[in-house]
C-alpha cells in the first residue's frame, strides 16, 4: 500500500507536500492511505507476535517465552489484529473508496477524518508502550475479563486509555462514514443504487457508533474498580464478574461483525466485476447485512455459555445465534448465484474473493457447530474456537482486505500490480492458511485448551504443523508488500477500466482517480450509467 | 504458474519432513472423544449429528461454487447471462430450508440440555475451587478436602529451557500430586469456584466444563459409567494468568468399593468437626 | 447530523453503565435469580406459607468459601440439613478473626443451582450487614432462612455458599 498516492500529484494544486501533507491530511485519499499503510505496519506487529506464539508451540517444552511473556502475546497480538490492523484497514478502504463510489469530491468532515486518524498511532504507542515497562504488557487476554485484569501491574491503565481512544477514532470515523454516505451522494445515487460495500459500510458505522461507548463504558468500570474502590465487577462488594463479561460481549459480538460486514461489501463487488454478471439479489443482500447487524445485538452470550446461565437463557442465545446462519446463507448462496452462468475468469482479487467463499463458509459451520449449547460445553475455550475465529477472521476479512486492495490498487495508483507475483502471494496464503488453522481443529477436539503456553505431548504433531503454516503464512505477507511496492513503483500503466466487469461510479473515475474524486460532481447521465450497471 | 506449483510442492514436502520428527504420533487424534458418561455420550452425538450436517450442506454449497466455477470458466468461451440478477423463488427457497434444517438441529440440542441440567438425585458432592494454578477439591460432608497440582516432574520439565525432553515425561502436563478419585456409577455433583480469579473445570471424557467463578457457586454432574474405571485427565480452560496451562485436572475413577476404603483412609487421624443435624436426611434417592 | 451521532454515542456511553442496573432487572424478572436479593432480608410473614406437599424434602448444603487464606476461619456448624419447604430454619455458621487486628468482613452469599435463587428466602442473616470483629473474636453467626414451596420440583438440593471476604474499604463502599 506504500505511496499509493504520490503518484496522484496532477490534480493537487493546493495541498502541502512533504511531511505536512500527511500531518495535516484532509483529502479522502491522504487519509485512506495512511489508514492502509498503519494497518499494514499493525499487521505485521501482530503477526510476529503470532509467530512468537507459534514459534513456542512448535514443539511441547518451554523454549523461547515465559508464560508471562506468552500471554502478553495472545493478548496484544489480538488487541493489535483488531483494532490496529483490521479496523483501520477498513477504515482505510472506506475512506479511498466511498467518496468514489457515491460521487463525492471528499468525506464529509476532513478535519474530523484527520482527527480520526492520528489518534490511531498514539493510542498504539500507548498500548505499546506496555511491552516496556515493568511488569510487561497486559496478559489477561483482549477480552479484559475480570478479576484477572485487574491483577495488571502498570500496564493496566495505559491500555485502558488506549481502548478509549481507540474508540474514539473509529467512532469519529464511523460518523463521517455515516455522513458522507446519507449527505454527499450524487444526484441521482439513490441509497439502493450504491454499491454493496456502500452499504455495508453504512451498517458497520452504526454498529461502531452504538457499541464502541458500550466498551468504553465497560472498560471505565474496570479502571474504576481498580483505582476508585467502586465494585461493579467485585464480587466482594457486591459485584458480580459475570456481568462485565455480558457488557462486553454486547460489545464485542456486534464488532465481530465490524470486521466481517466491510468484507462481504468487497466480496460482493468483486466477484460480479470477475463473473462478469450483475450481483444476482442486490436488495436481499442488503436485507441480509442488516439482518445479521441486527442479529448480532441479542446473540451475545454465546461467547460465555459455560458462565452458568439458566435453561432458558442457553435456549434462547442457542436459537438466536442459529438464526445468523439464515441471513448469512443467503449471502453465500447469492454470491454462488451470481457465478453460475458467468463468464469467470481468475484474477488475483478474484482469487482472494473465492479463498474467502470458500474458506469463509467452513468457519461459519465450525460457528454453527459452537452456537450448539452442549456441544458448545466441550468446544469453548479450546483449539476448536480459535480454528474458528481465526478462518472467519484471516481468511475472511483479512483476505476480503487483499482482495480489495488488488482489486481497487490500479485504480487508485494507475498502476497495475504483477498477476504472476499476486497468484503467488494467493497460494502460499491459501495454503499457508489452512495448513496453520485447519489443524486446529483437530488440537480443539481433542481436548487442547487455547491461550495455554505449552502442552501435553499428545498435541505435539498438529501443533507443529500449524506452526509450519503459520511462518508460511507469515512470511508470504513479505511478498503481498513487495507486490504493492513494485507496482507503485514501476507497474505497468493501468487502463481506466482494468477489469473487463468492473461496473460502479469508482470505475467511471479516470486511472489515476483525481485527488478530488468528483469535483466537478458526476452528472446525471454518468451517475445512471455507473448504477445501470451494478443491477 | 511454475512458481505456484513449486511452492506447493515444497509446502507438502516439508509437512512430510516435519511429521517423523515426532516421537509419540497422536495423528489419530482428529475428533472430540466420545467419554465415559451419559452426558459425553450424549454430546458426543450431537457434536457428529451437526457434523454431518455441516458436510452434507458444505457438499451442496461447495459442489455448486466448484461447479460454477469449472463450467462457466471464461477461458472456456463461458458467455454470461446479465439477465439473471434475481429470483424471489430461489431466495425463499434458501431461507426456509435453512431453517427447518436449523430447527431440525435444534430439538436434540435443546433435549441435551435439559438432560445437563437435570441434577436429582446426586450421590456425592465435591466442591471443585480454583486457585492461582492449582485445585482444591473438599468432599462436602467428608471431611475430606485437599490440593491438587501439577506434578513435580512435569512442572521440572516445563520450566524455560529445563533441556528436559517432554516426551520422556509420562502423561506431561496432565499429571497431578493428587488425583481427585470418585466411584464410577455413581452421580457426582461438582459445584465450582474460584478464590480469586476465573477458573473451568474441563475433563473431555467427562463431557462439561464450566467456569469456576469467584463469589458464585456453579453446578455441573457427571456419573462415570459402570465399569469405566480409569484415570481421566483434563485442564483449566479459561485463561488465569501465568500458569493458565499448568493446572491440569487428574480424576481417578474406581470402584465404590474402592472408593470407600480410600475414602476411610483419607479420613483416618480427622476429626469430623462437621456432621448432620436435624431429621436424619430424607433418602436422596 | 455530526451533532446527532455524536449524541447517540454518548447515549450508547451511558447505556453501557446501565446496563449495570438493567442486568439486575432482567435477573429478577427472567428468573435467573439475583444473588443481590440474598443480601436482603424478606419479611417473616411473607416466608410462612405451609407446604402444599407436608412429605417434599429438600437439601440444603451449606459452605463457607475464603478467599484469603490464613487470615480467618469460617465455617458453617452444620453441612447439610432435609429441609421441608415453607418451614422456618436455622443454621450457624462461625468465623473468627485470625487477620491480628479488629476488621471489617463482608459475607456474600450464593445459591446454587442458580435457579433456585429466588425461592430463598432468609429472615435473618449475618450477609446483610458488615460484620465487625475484634482480634482473634470468634463469633458464631446464625442465618434464618425458608425454603419456598413454589421451588420448582426438579430441584431437590440446594447450595447456599457464602464467600467471607475481609475488606474494610470494599465494605465501607456498600454500608453507606
Amino acid at each position: 500500500m506504500a505511496n499509493t498516492s504520490t503518484v496522484d500529484h496532477h490534480d493537487d494544486h493546493h495541498a502541502p507536500t512533504g511531511l505536512k501533507r500527511w500531518l495535516y491530511a484532509t483529502n479522502h485519499k491522504d487519509i485512506g492511505t495512511l489508514y492502509l499503510i498503519f494497518a499494514c505496519t499493525m499487521f505485521f506487529l501482530g503477526g510476529a507476535m503470532a509467530l512468537v506464539i507459534r514459534a513456542e508451540l512448535f514443539q511441547p517444552g518451554l523454549q523461547f517465552v515465559d508464560p508471562q511473556f506468552f500471554n502478553s502475546m495472545t493478548t496484544m497480538h489480538a488487541l493489535l489484529m483488531i483494532f490496529g490492523a483490521v479496523m483501520p484497514a477498513w477504515t482505510g478502504l472506506a475512506n479511498w473508496m466511498i467518496p468514489m463510489q457515491v460521487g463525492a469530491p471528499d468525506m464529509a468532515l476532513p478535519r474530523l477524518n484527520n482527527f480520526s486518524f492520528w489518534l490511531l498511532p498514539f493510542a498504539f504507542t500507548l498500548l505499546l508502550l506496555t511491552l516496556f515497562i515493568p511488569g510487561g504488557a497486559p496478559a489477561g487476554g483482549w477480552t479484559l475479563y475480570p478479576p484477572l485484569s485487574l491483577q495488571a501491574g502498570d500496564s493496566f491503565p495505559l491500555t485502558i486509555f488506549a481502548i478509549h481512544l481507540m474508540g474514539i477514532s473509529s467512532i469519529l470515523g464511523a460518523i463521517n462514514v455515516v455522513v458522507t454516505i446519507m449527505n454527499m451522494r450524487a444526484p441521482g445515487m439513490g441509497l439502493l443504487n450504491m454499491p454493496l460495500f456502500c452499504w455495508t459500510w453504512l451498517i458497520t458505522a452504526y454498529l461502531l457508533i452504538a457499541v464502541m461507548p458500550v466498551l468504553a463504558g465497560a472498560v471505565t468500570m474496570l479502571l474504576t474498580d481498580h483505582f476508585f474502590g467502586t465494585a461493579f465487577f467485585t464480587a466482594a462488594g457486591g459485584g458480580d464478574p459475570v456481568m462485565f463479561q455480558h457488557i462486553f460481549w454486547f460489545f464485542g459480538h456486534p464488532e465481530v461483525y465490524i470486521l466481517i460486514l466491510p468484507a462481504f461489501g468487497v466480496v460482493s463487488e468483486i466477484i460480479p466485476t470477475f463473473s462478469r454478471k450483475p450481483l444476482f439479489g442486490y436488495e436481499s443482500m442488503v436485507y441480509a447485512s442488516a439482518s445479521i447487524a441486527f442479529l448480532s445485538f441479542i446473540v451475545w452470550a454465546h461467547h460465555m455459555f459455560t458462565v452458568g446461565m439458566p435453561l432458558a437463557g442457553q435456549l434462547f442465545f442457542m436459537l438466536s445465534t442459529m438464526l445468523i446462519a439464515v441471513p448469512t446463507g443467503v449471502k453465500v448462496f447469492n454470491w454462488c448465484a451470481t457465478m453460475w452462468k458467468g463468464s469467470i475468469s481468475f484474477e488475483t482479487p478474484m482469487l482472494f474473493a473465492l479463498a474467502f467463499l470458500f474458506l469463509f463458509t467452513i468457519g461459519g459451520f465450525s460457528g454453527l457447530m459452537l452456537a450448539i449449547v452442549p456441544a458448545d460445553f466441550q468446544y469453548h475455550d479450546s483449539y476448536f474456537v480459535v480454528a474458528h475465529f481465526h478462518y472467519v477472521l484471516v481468511p475472511g476479512a483479512v483476505f476480503a482486505i487483499m482482495a480489495g486492495v488488488y482489486y481497487w490498487l490500479p485504480k487508485w495508483s494507475g498502476r497495475m500490480y504483477s498477476e504472476k507475483l499476486g497468484k503467488l502471494h494467493f497460494w502460499l496464503s491459501t495454503i499457508g492458511v489452512n495448513i496453520l488453522f485447519f489443524p486446529q481443529h483437530f488440537l480443539g477436539l481433542a481436548g487442547m485448551p487455547r491461550r495455554i503456553p505449552d502442552y501435553s505431548t499428545q498435541f505435539a504433531d498438529w501443533n507443529m504443523v500449524s506452526s509450519i503454516g503459520a511462518f508460511v503464512f507469515g512470511f508470504s505477507q513479505l511478498l503481498f508488500v513487495y507486490v504493492i511496492w513494485q507496482a507503485v513503483r514501476s507497474g505497468e500503466k493501468a487502463p481506466a477500466r482494468p477489469w473487463e466487469g468492473a461496473t460502479g461510479l469508482d470505475w467511471e473515475l479516470p486511472t489515476p482517480a483525481p485527488y478530488h474524486s468528483w469535483d466537478p460532481p458526476p452528472t446525471r447521465e454518468v451517475v445512471a450509467k455507473g448504477v445501470a450497471q451494478q443491477h | 504458474m511454475t512458481y505456484v506449483y513449486r511452492s506447493i510442492a515444497l509446502l507438502l514436502a516439508l509437512t512430510v519432513v516435519a511429521s517423523p520428527l515426532t516421537a509419540h504420533a497422536e495423528w489419530g487424534d482428529l475428533n472430540m472423544p466420545v467419554g465415559v458418561t451419559e452426558l459425553s455420550k450424549e454430546i458426543h452425538s450431537l457434536h457428529m449429528t451437526i457434523f454431518w450436517w455441516c458436510v452434507a450442506i458444505g457438499v451442496f454449497v461447495f459442489g455448486w461454487m466448484i461447479w460454477s466455477l469449472v463450467a462457466f470458466r471464461k477461458s472456456q468461451g463461458a458467455e454470461p447471462d446479465v439477465t439473471m440478477t434475481h429470483s424471489t423463488k430461489a431466495e425463499i427457497i434458501w431461507t426456509v430450508i435453512p431453517v427447518v434444517i436449523l430447527v431440525i438441529m435444534a430439538i436434540p440440542a435443546a433435549r441435551t440440555l435439559i438432560a445437563i441440567e437435570d441434577t436429582r438425585d446426586t450421590e456425592l458432592s465435591i466442591k471443585v475451587t480454583g486457585y492461582q494454578w492449582k485445585w482444591h477439591y473438599d468432599y462436602l460432608g467428608k471431611d475430606v478436602k485437599f490440593f491438587s497440582k501439577l506434578d513435580r516432574t512435569s512442572d521440572e520439565t516445563r520450566q524455560l529451557n529445563s533441556g528436559l525432553d517432554p516426551h520422556a515425561v509420562p502423561d506431561y502436563l496432565l499429571n497431578v500430586d493428587n488425583p481427585l478419585v470418585v466411584p464410577e456409577d455413581t452421580k457426582v455433583r461438582v459445584l465450582l469456584t474460584a478464590q480469586d480469579v476465573i477458573h473451568a473445570w474441563w475433563v473431555p471424557q467427562f463431557g462439561m466444563k464450566k467456569d469456576a467463578i469467584p463469589g458464585t457457586v456453579n453446578e455441573i454432574w457427571f456419573k462415570v459409567d459402570a465399569g469405566k474405571t480409569g484415570v481421566y485427565r483434563g485442564q483449566c480452560a479459561e485463561l488465569c494468568g501465568r500458569d493458565h496451562g499448568f493446572m491440569p485436572i487428574v480424576v481417578k475413577v474406581v470402584s465404590k468399593q474402592e472408593f470407600a476404603t480410600w475414602l476411610a483412609a483419607q479420613q483416618t487421624g480427622a476429626t469430623p468437626t462437621v456432621a448432620s443435624r436435624e431429621p436424619a436426611p430424607s433418602p436422596r434417592g | 447530523m455530526l451533532l446527532r451521532l455524536l449524541g447517540v454515542a454518548g447515549g450508547a456511553f451511558a447505556f453501557g453503565f446501565a446496563l449495570v442496573p438493567l442486568y439486575d432487572v432482567l435477573c429478577d424478572i427472567t428468573g435467573i435469580g439475583n444473588s443481590k436479593d440474598l443480601l436482603r432480608p424478606t419479611s417473616i410473614t411473607a416466608v410462612n406459607t405451609p407446604s402444599a406437599d407436608p412429605d417434599r424434602r429438600v437439601m440444603v448444603e451449606f459452605v463457607a468459601e475464603l478467599p484469603t487464606v490464613g487470615s480467618w476461619e469460617f465455617s458453617p456448624v452444620v453441612y447439610e440439613m432435609a429441609v421441608q419447604p415453607g418451614k422456618l430454619y436455622e443454621v450457624d455458621y462461625v468465623a473468627r478473626n485470625l487477620t491480628g487486628r479488629d476488621t471489617v468482613a463482608q459475607a456474600i452469599p450464593n445459591i446454587a443451582p442458580g435457579k433456585a435463587t429466588a425461592f430463598f428466602r432468609k429472615t435473618e442473616c449475618f450477609c446483610f450487614t458488615p460484620q465487625h470483629f475484634a482480634q482473634n473474636e470468634e463469633r458464631v453467626m446464625p442465618v434464618r432462612f425458608v425454603v419456598d414451596p413454589a421451588l420448582p420440583s426438579h430441584i431437590d438440593r440446594v447450595t447456599l455458599s457464602y464467600t467471607f471476604y475481609d475488606n474494610s474499604t470494599r465494605v465501607a463502599a456498600i454500608e453507606d
